[in-house]
């Protein structure tokens, strides 16, 4: 057994909320610097060029990226060796995004009921996803989800025989509905198979996978180039204004599913897509 | 084309703008998104006056992250405007000058735009640092208690916007993807 501290965690977490916040993930990076050469449209390419300057200004000046500094999407893979000393571990991730929202100067941006709709004015409670794995660390990812983009992402629960057309059919409806809404260029992250609820947590799960590595499955593989050049072909553009550059990339998980079903998630992210990876 | 124009802005001045003009907004416009549109729709609802004058001024769909010491602002972007929607076309009929937001309008909107001569911006979604230069202040003026979401009053110089829909009808989102 490894003993890991609460206020260890909180640390890491606040951290994360602010680096996610501030500045992009490298793979988000190399990705966004390639696509930024190859739109042709006039108006796309000025949307670029403010965004590679809003970068910029939000590295150098400590200025979030973008005002919606998410609702805290956690995901924690505790390995089963390692014993936590301190007190709860949600509350010491939710104690790390309320520490990092402060003193970042991020925005508060959850209500404490979906109807009722009241401030909790410290960001919490965040979205917390854990996973039990071997050994005996800890993998933390943050990824804060800001919900322009949030809003326009979808589940379809397809017919077995829709097959891959109807997976292609359905990421193309997601991210053409998505339109101007989503901030593009966006990423799209897929879930595809499990359950209802499976589908969608592969979706966001698959956002925060290094845009520069490719999934291992071959037809997913295919799958994933694929879409992303029928997404670009939509001539949505940077801003939605018109342009080649739609998406920066699609990422793609799949999983078992039953006889009768064929889920598929869309969730779209925009082309910050803050995810922030440490393991402690 | 460029344009710069000012902040507020009267039906001919807006009807000279066209879908697609590349524009830089230079002084006073007003923030207000879904909570703040709500508790307006409520005052009109009981015949109480808005909390600022509405006719020829300029919402602006955004709330913004927490200013650091010494700025007059933190990052602020625009919110998508789809969500103000359902308010929108009563107070377009009030005199609603021009919005600024991202993302599409619903027809009803639109069709109030044309009616009452008004024009719908989309600045950079994704920009909230560079689009908090253009921002000289800030000052909270309404619902106080909605934090992020309260109605602030901006002077903004040279803030950079693209017209989607004019006051024609005419949208630049549908030209794209085509």
């Amino acid at each position: 057994m490894r003993t890991v501290k609460t206020e260890e965690i909180t640390k890491n977490i606040k951290e994360m909320c602010i680096e996610a916040n501030h500045s992009l993930s490298p793979d988000m990076k190399e990705v966004f610097e390639k696509a930024v050469g190859k739109e042709e449209s006039e108006l796309g390419k000025k949307i670029l060029s403010q965004l590679e300057e809003n970068l910029a200004i939000a590295r150098e000046d400590m200025i979030p990226i973008c005002q919606d500094t998410g609702m805290a999407v956690v995901f924690m893979e505790v390995g089963q060796e390692v014993h936590i000393e301190g007190g709860s571990l949600t509350e010491a991730v939710n104690q790390g995004v309320r520490e990092g929202y402060f003193q970042g100067y991020l925005r508060k941006s959850v209500v404490s009921d979906p109807l009722e709709r009241v401030n909790t004015k410290d960001n919490t409670p965040a979205i917390i996803h854990y996973d039990i794995t071997e050994g005996d660390r800890i993998g933390i990812t943050v990824a804060p989800k800001g919900f322009g983009s949030e809003n326009m992402s979808r589940v379809f629960m397809l017919k077995p025989a829709d097959g891959i057309e109807g997976v292609k059919e359905a990421i193309l409806t997601a991210v053409k509905d998505a339109g101007p809404n989503a901030c593009p260029p966006v990423v799209v992250g897929v879930g595809i198979g499990g359950t209802f609820e499976k589908c969608a947590l592969m979706a966001k799960h698959a956002l925060t996978r290094d845009l520069r590595e490719q999934s291992p499955i071959p037809y997913v593989r295919e799958l994933e180039k694929e879409m992303l050049d029928k997404i670009n072909a939509l001539g949505i553009g940077p801003g939605g204004l018109g342009g080649s550059i739609t998406a920066l990339g699609v990422n793609i998980e799949t999983y078992p599913t039953h006889i009768a079903g064929l889920p598929v998630a869309v969730n779209i992210c925009c082309h910050v897509n803050r995810h922030v990876h440490r393991v402690i | 084309m460029e344009r710069h124009i000012k902040a507020p802005i009267t039906p001919e001045e807006a009807k000279e703008l066209k879908a697609g003009d590349y524009i830089y907004i230079t002084g006073t416009i007003y923030t207000a998104r879904d909570a703040a549109h709500k508790r307006m729709q409520e005052a009109l609802d009981k015949g109480e006056e808005l909390p600022f004058p509405i006719k020829g001024n300029m919402i602006y769909y955004m709330g913004p992250s927490p200013a650091r010491e010494g700025r007059p602002i933190g990052s602020a972007g625009p919110t998508t405007a789809s969500r103000m929607d359902r308010y929108t076309p009563a107070l377009l009929d009030l005199g609603l000058g021009a919005m600024i937001g991202k993302g599409k309008r619903s027809q009803a909107v639109i069709d109030a735009m044309v009616r009452n001569g008004s024009v719908y911006f989309a600045a950079v979604g994704g920009a909230g640092a560079l689009l908090s230069k253009c921002i000289l202040s800030s000052q909270v003026i309404a619902y106080e208690d909605l934090g992020t979401e309260a109605i602030r009053r901006l002077e903004v110089k040279d803030f950079p916007v693209v017209t989607v829909i004019d006051s024609q009808g005419n949208n630049l989102y549908e030209r794209a993807g085509k």
